[in-house]
């Protein structure tokens, strides 16, 4: 091979470069179109961001460095001091929590009797953003965390305040989120104050959201709050999305263009939370049905169901009926 | 041989990290696009081991990791590759300034190529800034010149 080197080839070998070229756009084009329309190459994607992992890891190594650096040099009042406040937050949100767990079980007893479905719990994880940058025309982030801890695509994606966005790819080790003002991002919400619903668009800006499908006479005023629906089966509803900024209406619009301010820091977040939706058990209505025309006791059944709720909301986890139990 | 080829493939991983490494949030819509800068270094310079080829599999990598839709990346170099590979013979002969505008001419190209696709798939219009970054990549190409041809030349690639 050696010998060969010395002369060098002028003329291009085998297929020309305008064929290659050729071939090479339309690889290109053919990609695009998949990824955009389809979305079916997330395998491919996942495979090569598995292999590219080390790069990111590097890129990512001067910022977890310093903070390592930043973090073993602190100092120790500064610890206790910061100790201290947690502390004290930490009681303060007991407190709340405490409030909150006995509305919950009351708003789980009263759905119970209107025999209506619930989610009832949320299981969550922490997860550290990774500081690579990436497109910055695309509102996404990376974080550490992937497939191995149980990451999976279209999770829900919240920061301490409110909605972040989903998850896009996943890799084994890491996974990227897509964050709800990216414009390929639509969210099902409603305002919180009315339950009016409607969705919630990305304008690549990271600072705001757009609300395009609302008449103009809809009833929304600036400040309004923003929650989830849970309308698109992807997010858990009731989470904080945004506040409403701005009204335009004008009244030859079919449409009046709203903006909102989404709550979550999505610039400044370093941590974020998965999550994690648990269905119970509750839905067992089918059952019952089946069984009461064998009965022949059908209006009997729900005064039967009334002094319950105490006991069905023990009941939660289990999966026997108590109506059954009474009827046999 | 093969030595070569992981000394160019470094070089491109270097590149790849500069692209990712954190920046500013102010400095980020500036980040020149390195890639394509070395990219083209080493078609001008052995345009008969480096070409559309290497070119896709680059823009495909660099998709991945920006998390742009697949193939963005990898139609600009391949195209921008196609062209280089034409216009070697004379881009090598040019005095520095002259290869900074040749080579100004190409980065504008990749990045108008990318901004058809974004605009195709996405709707955002990125302000004039965008039009910064291909002037940034002309400024600094004298010395990626330089450095990539000492390191050419001291791991003797050809």
């Amino acid at each position: 091979m050696r010998g060969t080197l010395t002369i060098k080839p002028i003329f291009a070998q085998g297929p020309s470069q305008t064929t290659r070229l050729v071939v090479a756009v339309t690889l290109s084009l053919a990609l695009l179109v998949i990824d955009h329309r389809f979305h079916h190459l997330q395998q491919l994607r996942s495979t090569l961001a598995f292999l590219t992992y080390p790069l990111q890891y590097l890129a990512d190594l001067p910022y977890t460095a310093s903070r390592w650096l930043s973090e073993i040099t602190s100092n120790r009042d500064d610890l206790l001091e910061t100790n201290r406040e947690l502390h004290q937050e930490n009681l303060r949100l007991k407190v709340e929590l405490q409030k909150y767990e006995s509305l919950q079980a009351e708003n789980l007893r009263l759905r119970d009797l209107v025999d209506s479905s619930f989610k009832v719990g949320d299981r969550v994880l922490v997860a550290e953003l990774s500081s690579v940058d990436l497109d910055p025309y695309k509102q996404q982030v990376i974080i550490k965390k992937g497939a191995a801890s149980g990451v999976f695509e279209g999770q829900p994606v919240l920061d301490a305040r409110a909605v972040m966005g989903q998850v896009a790819h996943v890799t084994p080790l890491n996974a990227t989120v897509v964050l709800i003002t990216d414009t390929s991002h639509a969210l099902p919400v409603q305002v919180l104050r009315n339950g009016l619903r409607t969705i919630a668009i990305g304008t690549g800006r990271i600072d705001q959201l757009t609300l395009p499908y609302l008449p103009t006479n809809s009833d929304i005023v600036e400040g309004d709050l923003l929650v989830t629906s849970g309308l698109g089966g992807k997010f858990p509803p009731g989470y904080p999305v945004a506040t409403v900024t701005r009204i335009n209406r004008s009244p030859d619009a079919p449409f009046s263009s709203v903006f909102a301010e989404p709550r979550a820091h999505l610039d400044r977040t370093r941590e974020v939370l998965l999550v994690w939706t648990i269905p119970n058990q509750i839905s067992v209505s089918p059952p019952v049905d089946k069984e009461a025309p064998a009965d022949a006791e059908a209006p009997a059944s729900p005064p039967a169901t009334q002094p319950d709720p105490a006991n069905s909301s023990d009941q939660i986890p289990g999966t026997s009926d108590p109506n059954t139990v009474r009827d046999t | 041989m093969s030595e070569g080829r992981l000394v160019i493939i470094a070089t491109l991983c270097v590149a790849m990290l500069l692209t990712m490494l954190p920046m500013p949030d102010w400095a980020q819509p500036f980040r020149p696009q390195w890639v394509t800068l070395v990219l083209l270094y080493w078609v001008i310079a052995l345009p008969h081991r480096v070409g559309v080829g290497s070119g896709f599999v680059v823009g495909i990598v660099l998709d991945v990791l920006t998390g742009t839709l697949l193939g963005q990346n990898a139609l600009g170099l391949s195209v921008v590759t196609f062209i280089a590979i034409q216009l070697h013979r004379r881009i090598r002969v040019f005095p520095f300034w002259q290869q900074s505008l040749g080579i100004l001419m190409l980065l504008v190209i990749e990045h108008l190529l990318a901004l058809w696709v974004t605009g195709a798939t996405r709707g955002v219009a990125p302000g004039l800034n965008y039009w910064a970054v291909p002037l940034i990549g002309a400024l600094l190409w004298p010395w990626i010149f330089v450095t990539l041809r000492k390191v050419r030349r001291q791991f003797r690639i050809s």
